[in-house]
């Protein structure tokens, strides 16, 4: 039985290894044409920096928004909020975290769009709109882990702040959030890893046009949307610059990921 | 503090409650037993989604039939098999890298893999193993930590009265863990249920009733996001995604159940 088992394990364990070799043998064609400025297939240019910019900016207007709310969360969870409160809140945050990414692209697509193009201007269709549906997917991520790494603080460093004198503000800001550093970069960089991989909410909500944004109510295509977009009819040279495209952003992922344990450790 | 920290716990609950209220609100009245049981008319636009539910049962029944005996096993040989050690360090950090891993580029290698070199075809058969990939590290994890909760008394018991460590991990710890892994199993159900980049890729979008394993099949998520971005149907969207949803909710309140009674003594 045990080699059953231990043939199951190394199998698990292969994967993730095979996953990435195929998606950089299948890429490796267009591995020297990805990095370039121009994205227009017809014309066989696959440059994907258009793509990376898309992603960074996206993902970085989510984190803006729901890194001080996810960690807002963790401190009313730990902070503020009677246990049987908190008891009631986290399962509605978990909730918030299972519903689909489809659906949040859905509605965002139905009401943040429109909404966006009257109040806003432009065709609604934006990096604000992809930054403003990923914020709301990453913060229950974000609350989650900060709560923990909150949690694991010993009560006597806000006894003791509080006992000097200090505001419970005060001891939050000077003693709880800086004690619990790791942890909370770990819940960001996480985040970041999660904001990143997300495909179907963003390729709803960002029109998809392979332009570097100018601005935040400019469309733009992320590196994910790219693959999603274009997988179903790409062939030969094409093909393998999406595969390329994937192998840059599982890259990406990575590192971010390898950073967060980092980070954790 | 107090009063800015309870505003965003009032604001991120009403996101929720404002969307489940929304799907209720724009979804409701198109969810009737036509709808669920009947067959799909022009493109969807209007008639039911029986093969759409038909189909998703059959995919993501496939993928835990796939990713339970593996995960389970996996998790088995690390728990109680393995010898602490650099073989079990880095199966935990492949498994762990495999948890990162964005779903687009799952899709890509099911694609790449299934699809393509084993000719496999967009079928039922592709997105199922593609999926199994995806629901391994929960599977995994979720009985790891069932399997790490058996008091060890249990296992020196069954060894004591002469049970080989097969016997004592199928007929004692395994019993004593069920609850834990029938836990990770639903967790598993709940992300599988909601995923459409990587079943997009690898299953493809057709919309008749599947009759094999290698017949295409549409997923309610991909279902979803075809009616919305497509502009097919409102209300026939805003119906799959409250049926969603609500599946997805179940399920993972199913699990929460199951876990507060696996933690009762």
């Amino acid at each position: 039985m045990q080699s059953v088992l231990q043939a199951c394990a190394l199998a698990a364990g292969a994967a993730v290894l095979l996953i990435a070799a195929f998606v950089v043998a299948e890429g490796r064609p267009a591995l020297g044409a990805v990095f370039g400025p121009v994205w227009d297939p017809e014309a066989g240019a696959f440059g994907v920096l258009p793509m990376l910019a898309g992603s960074l900016a996206v993902t970085a207007g989510a984190l803006a928004l729901a890194v001080p709310a996810g960690i807002g969360m963790a401190l009313f969870l730990t902070e503020v909020a009677p246990p049987a409160l908190g008891t009631a809140v986290r399962p509605l945050l978990q909730a918030l975290a299972g519903v689909p990414s489809v659906v949040y692209g859905f509605v965002g697509l139905t009401l943040l769009v429109p909404a966006i193009r009257r109040g806003l201007g432009g065709p609604g269709f934006s990096a604000l709109a992809g930054a403003l549906v990923l914020a709301v997917m990453v913060l229950p991520t974000i609350a989650a882990v900060g709560e923990d790494a909150l949690r694991a603080l010993p009560p006597t460093f806000r006894e003791g702040a509080l006992a000097l004198g200090a505001t419970p503000w005060q001891a939050v800001r000077r003693v709880l959030l800086p004690a619990a550093r790791s942890g909370l970069v770990t819940a960001v960089v996480l985040g970041l890893g999660r904001a990143l991989g997300e495909t179907m909410a963003v390729l709803m909500v960002t029109g998809n046009v392979a332009a570097a944004p100018r601005s935040p109510l400019d469309p733009v295509r992320t590196l994910t949307g790219n693959i999603a977009m274009e997988m179903g009819y790409a062939v030969g040279q094409h093909r393998a610059a999406l595969f390329a495209t994937g192998a840059l952003l599982l890259a990406l992922v990575m590192l971010v990921n390898a950073a967060a344990r980092r980070a954790s450790r | 503090m107090k009063a800015i920290l309870s505003a965003l716990a009032v604001t991120v609950t009403g996101l929720l409650a404002g969307l489940l209220g929304l799907l209720v609100r724009k979804g409701a009245a198109f969810v009737t037993v036509d709808f669920l049981l009947g067959l799909p008319a022009r493109a969807g636009q209007s008639g039911g989604i029986l093969p759409v539910l038909v189909s998703t049962g059959l995919l993501v029944g496939g993928a835990l039939l796939l990713a339970l005996p593996l995960g389970a096993g996996t998790a088995l040989y690390l728990q109680e098999y393995a010898r602490p050690g650099r073989l079990v360090e880095g199966l935990r950090a492949l498994t762990e890298a495999l948890a990162g891993v964005p779903s687009i580029i799952f899709g890509l290698f099911g694609f790449s893999l299934f699809v393509i070199r084993l000719g496999w075809g967009w079928s039922l058969a592709s997105g199922s193993a593609t999926l199994a990939l995806m629901l391994l590290p929960t599977v995994i994890r979720t009985t790891e930590e069932a399997l790490a909760a058996v008091p060890r008394e249990l296992r020196e018991g069954a060894a004591a009265l002469g049970a080989t460590r097969w016997e004592a991990i199928r007929r004692v710890v395994l019993k004593s863990a069920a609850s834990g892994v029938l836990t990770g199993a639903v967790l598993a159900l709940g992300r599988a249920l909601g995923e459409t980049a990587a079943v997009l890729l690898t299953a493809g979008s057709d919309l008749g009733m599947p009759t094999s394993p290698l017949s295409p099949g549409r997923t309610m998520a991909v279902h979803l996001y075809i009616l919305a971005t497509e502009g097919l149907s409102e209300g026939r969207a805003y119906a799959t995604a409250l049926v969603l949803v609500a599946a997805v909710l179940a399920v993972n309140l199913a699990a929460n159940l199951l876990m507060a009674r696996g933690q009762r003594p």
